[in-house]
C-alpha cells in the first residue's frame, strides 16, 4: 500500500481525517481516514446504508462532520456548502441527474455560471469549450441536443461535463452505474479511465465490486460508518474484499428438521421485470418454493428483490415470464385474486405498502384481506367477525395496544410489524412473500415472528423471505439465492456457506468455490 | 372505550365551531366596518328565517346542496377533487328535462327515466375525467373544470329553438319542453302554515345520504374506496385495481351529481330554461368541507348555507349589504381547512401519546 505508482510519488489530493458524523440515533461516520492519491481513481464501497453517501455529502460540503479535519491539496479546508466544495474543486455526479429536461445541453451546463459578453449571454465562447472537454475526454456531448431528448447515459455526461467545465479537479461520482445499462457503463468507464492522466482525481462510489476492481486504482472498504481498509485490488482477492464487506461473523443455523416436501406450490419462470425507460429491474428469475420450504433471498438492497416479490404478488406489469401457483398459471390473475388463492405479504415498507395509517387497528386487520372470511359477508364488510380476529391477532402475536379502535398510525414500529405478520398469517396462507418480516421489532417479538414463521412452515407453508439481516436469512432458509443486478446469481447452503462466498455473491466479485454459480435462465 | 369515543367526538365538533366562531367573528368585523351592527343583523336574519316560508326556501336549497356535497364528497374520499361537479349536473338537467319534456308515462315509469337519465349523463360526463386520470395520467382537477367550460358550450348549443328547447310564452326566456304532470314531484308540507311547499325530492337526499354512508362504511366496495383515498400504495398491495376504481368512483361522483338539478326541474321549473341556476355544484365543494365528508356534517354544513343564503335575503330590506353573507361563507371555509387540519395533528399527537401512556406499565415508548 505504499508503492508509488510509476512516474514519481503523487500528492495526497484529498485526505479526510478522523471524520465523525452523528444522527440523532446512529452514527453514520465513526473516525474515517481516507487518502486520495492525486490522479487517481479511489473507489470507496460498503454496502447500502454503510455510510459511504453521508461521506461524500460532507466531502461536497452538503453536511458539517461534528469531528475530523478534511485536506485538499495539503490545505485543511472547511466545506460549508457546495458553492465553497465548487470552489475547492471539487465536484459531483449525482445518482439523480439534476438537469433541466426542456433546455438544451448547452444551457443546462452554463446555467448558474452563465458567461456574459457585457449584458448578453455569450453562447458562443461556452459551446466552444463544451466541444472542447467533450472531445478531450471521449463524452460526445452535443451542445445543442434538448436534455429531454437524451437517454440516460447521455445525461450522466452532460453531468460529467459540467462539473468539468466548472473547473473541478476532483470528482465524486455517487453510484455512477447504478442507472445505467452494461454498454453505457463500458462507455462511462472510458471516459473516467481519461481523467486521472489529466491531472484528475476520481472518488468512485459503488456496492458492486467487479466494478470497483475493474475501475480504481485503490479501493476503501467501508463497514457501519468505519473504514475497515485501504488495498490494492491487484494485491487482494475479490473473495478476501467481500468478507471485508459483510463482515465476518456468520451465525450459525439451528439444527432442526427439514419440512421441506415435494410439492411446488410457487414455479416462478423467467420473470422479468423493466422501468419505463426499459432497463432491466428483473431479470429472467426462475425459482421454485415447495410446501414447507423457506427460500431465502440474500442480496445487498436495490438488486431487484422489490421487483421480484412486487412480480410475484401482482402489483406491477411483468415484462415476461410465468408464474403457477400449485400448478395453476396465476400470470394474468390481479393482486387479489393472487391474495384470494392464498398469497400472503409481509411488505417490506410497512407505511407505504402495510398499513392504513389513519385507520383504526381493525380496519387494517382487513385491509389486503377484503375478500376473505372472517371480514366478509357477501358485498359487506363483517364488522364483527373482523374485529374479533383482530383481538385474536393482537393477543396471539402480543401486539401492544390499548384497543383495536386506536388509529395504526399510533402504534409503535414493532408492534405495527407483529399486526402486519399476524393479519397475513391468518387465513391459512399458501404461500408467503416476506420482506424484512422483523424489521424494527424488539429481539424478543423477532424470535416470536421467527416462531410463527417456522411453525406455519412446519405446516406446509411455502416462504419466500427477503431480507438484509443474515442471521434471519441464515436461521430461517432451507435454501439461500443470491440476487445481484436483478438476478439470481448464486445458491448456497445456509448450513456450510462462509461470508466470503455470501459477501462475493452479493456484491458482484468472482463467485468463490463452493458456490454453485448458477445465473438465470437466458 | 366509552370516554375515548367522547373525547373523540368532543375533537371532531371543536373543528367547525371554532372555524365558525371565527367567521362570525370576521364578519362582525367587516359590519362594524360598513358600520352596520352585528347583532342587529343576525335578529333581522333569525327573525326572517322564522317565517314559515322561509323555512321552506332553506330546507329546498339545502336539498340540492346536500346533493352536490355528497358527490363532491365522494370524490374526496378517494383522494380526487371533483370540481366538475357543476356541469355534471347542469348537463344532466338539461338532458333529462329534455327526455322527460318528450315523452308521455305512467307517473312511477316516468320519474324514474328522468331520474335514470340524470344519473347516467352525470355518471358518464364525470367518467371521461376518470378514464383521463386512470390511463393517461390527466389530473381530474384540470380536466374537471375543462369538461366544466365543455358543458357550459355544449348547453348552449343544445338549448336552442329547434334542438331540445322551445321559446317560452310571454317572455325572452327560452327551456326545454315542460315535463308533463307524471314526471313531476309533488311537494310536501312539512312547515305548517308555510305558503310554499318543501321539495318531495328531499326524500331522495336523505336516502342518497344513507346510501352513502352505508357504501362507504359498511360495503366492501366502500372499503377498498376509502382505503385507496388513505393510502393508494397499500391499496394496490391489497389488492384495489386502482385504475378501476378511479374510474368507478368519479363515475360514482358523477351520478350523484347529476341528481343535483332535480330538486328544482321537477320540484319547480319542470323545464330547464336559461334561468337554470348554476354553480351549485362549487357551493357543494365548500359544504363537502365543511362537513368533513361525513353525511350527517355534510346535512348541518348543507342547511347552514342554504340558512345563510336565504335569510340574507332580508339584509337589502334593513340597508345592510347582503354580500356580508358571502364574506361569511368564504371565512368559514377557509377557517375550517385551517382548523380541521390543526385537529388531525392535535389528535394524532394525543393518540399517540395515549398509547404510550396506556402501555407505559408493559413497554417502553419506541419511537
Amino acid at each position: 500500500m505504499t508503492s508509488e505508482p510509476p512516474g514519481g510519488p503523487s500528492p495526497v489530493a484529498v485526505r479526510l481525517t478522523g471524520i465523525t458524523k452523528r444522527f440523532p440515533g446512529v452514527v453514520a461516520n465513526h473516525d474515517v481516514n481516507i487518502s486520495v492519491r492525486a490522479g487517481s481513481v479511489h473507489a470507496v464501497v460498503g454496502e447500502n446504508g454503510a455510510g459511504k453517501s453521508t461521506l461524500m455529502k460532507i466531502l461536497y460540503g452538503m453536511q458539517r462532520p461534528d469531528e475530523g479535519t478534511i485536506t485538499i491539496d495539503g490545505e485543511v479546508v472547511t466545506l460549508g456548502t457546495p458553492a465553497q466544495a465548487i470552489a475547492a474543486g471539487i465536484g459531483m455526479v449525482h445518482q439523480h441527474f439534476m438537469l433541466a429536461d426542456n433546455l438544451s445541453v448547452l444551457e443546462n451546463v452554463v446555467l448558474g455560471s452563465e458567461p456574459r459578453k457585457g449584458l448578453r449571454l455569450d453562447f458562443g465562447a461556452a459551446r466552444a469549450r463544451i466541444d472542447e472537454i467533450s472531445k478531450a475526454y471521449g463524452l460526445g456531448v452535443r451542445p445543442d441536443a434538448m436534455v429531454e431528448d437524451l437517454g440516460v447515459g447521455e445525461r450522466q455526461r452532460v453531468e460529467i461535463l459540467k462539473v468539468l467545465y466548472r473547473g473541478a479537479r476532483i470528482l465524486i461520482l455517487d453510484e455512477p452505474t447504478a442507472v445505467l445499462v452494461p454498454q453505457e457503463v463500458r462507455d462511462l468507464f472510458r471516459a473516467v479511465h481519461e481523467l486521472p492522466g489529466r491531472g484528475f482525481t476520481v472518488l468512485f462510489i459503488s456496492h458492486h465490486l467487479d466494478e470497483v476492481l475493474e475501475i480504481a486504482d485503490e479501493i476503501t472498504v467501508i463497514r457501519r460508518g468505519e473504514t475497515v481498509a485501504t488495498v490494492r485490488p491487484a494485491d487482494v482477492p475479490a473473495g478476501q474484499l467481500a468478507g471485508l464487506m459483510v463482515g465476518s461473523e456468520l451465525p450459525s443455523p439451528q439444527t432442526r428438521e427439514s419440512t421441506v416436501t415435494d410439492r411446488v406450490v410457487l414455479e416462478a419462470t423467467g420473470l422479468t421485470v423493466r422501468d419505463a425507460e426499459g432497463r432491466l429491474l428483473l431479470d429472467h428469475v426462475s425459482l421454485r418454493i415447495h410446501s414447507g420450504e423457506i427460500v431465502g433471498i440474500a442480496g445487498v438492497e436495490g438488486n431487484g428483490q422489490t421487483q421480484l416479490v412486487e412480480a410475484i404478488m401482482g402489483m406491477g406489469p411483468l415484462a415476461e415470464g410465468t408464474l403457477t401457483l400449485s400448478g395453476e398459471d396465476v400470470t394474468a390473475w390481479g393482486t387479489r385474486r393472487r391474495r384470494g388463492a392464498g398469497v400472503a405479504f409481509v411488505p417490506e415498507d410497512r407505511n407505504r405498502h402495510g398499513l392504513l395509517l389513519e385507520a383504526p387497528v381493525w380496519e387494517n386487520r382487513v385491509l389486503g384481506h377484503q375478500t376473505q372470511a372472517p371480514n366478509r359477508k357477501g358485498p359487506w364488510i363483517d364488522r364483527a367477525g373482523a374485529r374479533a380476529d383482530t383481538e385474536r391477532i393482537v393477543r396471539e402475536y402480543d401486539v401492544r395496544t390499548p384497543g383495536i379502535d386506536v388509529t395504526a398510525g399510533s402504534l409503535s414500529g414493532g408492534n405495527q410489524q407483529k399486526l402486519i405478520v399476524g393479519r397475513e398469517m391468518s387465513g391459512a396462507p399458501r404461500l408467503l412473500l416476506a420482506a424484512h418480516p422483523t424489521r424494527g421489532v424488539d429481539v424478543g417479538a423477532q424470535a416470536a415472528i421467527w416462531d410463527h414463521i417456522r411453525d406455519a412452515r412446519a405446516a406446509g407453508l411455502a416462504v419466500l423471505l427477503v431480507s438484509s439481516d443474515l442471521d434471519e436469512l441464515i436461521g430461517l432458509s432451507d435454501s439461500l439465492q443470491v440476487m445481484l443486478r436483478g438476478r439470481l446469481v448464486a445458491e448456497a447452503d445456509p448450513a456450510t456457506v462462509t461470508p466470503e462466498q455470501l459477501g462475493s455473491a452479493m456484491t458482484g466479485a468472482t463467485a468463490a468455490p463452493g458456490t454453485a454459480s448458477s445465473p438465470g435462465a437466458p | 372505550m366509552a370516554r375515548v369515543d367522547v373525547r373523540r367526538v368532543l375533537v371532531t365538533i371543536a373543528a367547525p365551531a371554532l372555524a365558525l366562531v371565527l367567521a362570525l367573528a370576521i364578519a362582525s368585523l367587516a359590519l362594524r366596518a360598513s358600520g352596520h351592527s352585528p347583532v342587529d343583523t343576525a335578529r333581522a336574519m333569525v327573525t326572517y328565517a322564522r317565517r314559515g316560508s322561509t323555512q321552506v326556501l332553506i330546507l329546498n336549497t339545502a336539498t340540492y346542496y346536500y346533493l352536490a356535497a355528497v358527490a363532491v364528497a365522494i370524490g374526496f374520499r378517494m383522494n380526487l377533487f371533483n370540481i366538475g361537479v357543476d356541469g355534471q349536473y347542469r348537463l344532466a338537467a338539461l338532458l333529462s328535462a329534455a327526455v322527460g319534456g318528450a315523452v308521455h308515462l305512467p307517473r312511477p315509469l316516468h320519474l324514474l327515466l328522468i331520474v335514470v337519465v340524470a344519473v347516467t349523463v352525470g355518471g358518464m360526463w364525470a367518467a371521461i375525467a376518470g378514464l383521463l386520470k386512470a390511463y393517461r395520467g390527466v389530473s381530474e382537477v384540470i380536466s374537471t373544470i375543462m369538461l366544466n367550460a365543455i358543458s357550459t358550450a355544449v348547453i348552449a348549443y343544445l338549448l336552442t329553438p329547434g334542438r331540445l328547447a322551445v321559446s317560452t310564452q310571454g317572455s325572452n326566456n327560452i327551456g326545454t319542453r315542460l315535463i308533463p304532470v307524471s314526471g313531476q314531484v309533488p311537494g310536501l308540507d312539512l312547515i305548517p302554515g308555510a305558503n310554499r311547499q318543501v321539495f318531495g325530492f328531499i326524500i331522495v337526499s336523505a336516502l342518497v345520504g344513507i346510501g352513502y354512508a352505508v357504501l362507504l362504511n359498511r360495503t366492501r366496495f366502500g372499503f377498498d374506496l376509502r382505503a385507496t383515498g388513505r393510502s393508494q400504495s397499500a391499496a394496490v398491495a391489497s389488492g384495489v385495481n386502482v385504475k378501476r376504481m378511479v374510474v368507478i368512483s368519479m363515475a360514482l361522483s358523477g351520478a350523484c351529481a347529476g341528481l343535483v338539478g332535480l330538486p328544482q326541474l321537477l320540484g319547480a321549473s319542470y323545464s330547464y330554461a336559461l334561468d337554470f341556476p348554476t354553480g351549485i355544484g362549487f357551493t357543494g365543494i365548500a359544504i363537502a368541507l365543511l362537513g368533513r365528508n361525513h353525511p350527517v356534517g355534510i346535512a348541518l354544513g348543507a342547511l347552514l348555507w342554504s340558512f345563510l343564503d336565504q335569510s340574507s335575503q332580508i339584509l337589502d330590506l334593513e340597508g345592510v349589504p347582503k354580500e356580508i353573507v358571502t364574506i361569511m361563507q368564504g371565512s368559514t371555509v377557509l377557517s375550517v381547512v385551517v382548523a380541521y387540519e390543526l385537529v388531525r395533528r392535535y389528535s394524532q399527537v394525543l393518540e399517540q401519546k395515549r398509547v404510550g401512556l396506556a402501555l407505559g406499565q408493559t413497554t417502553g415508548v419506541t419511537a
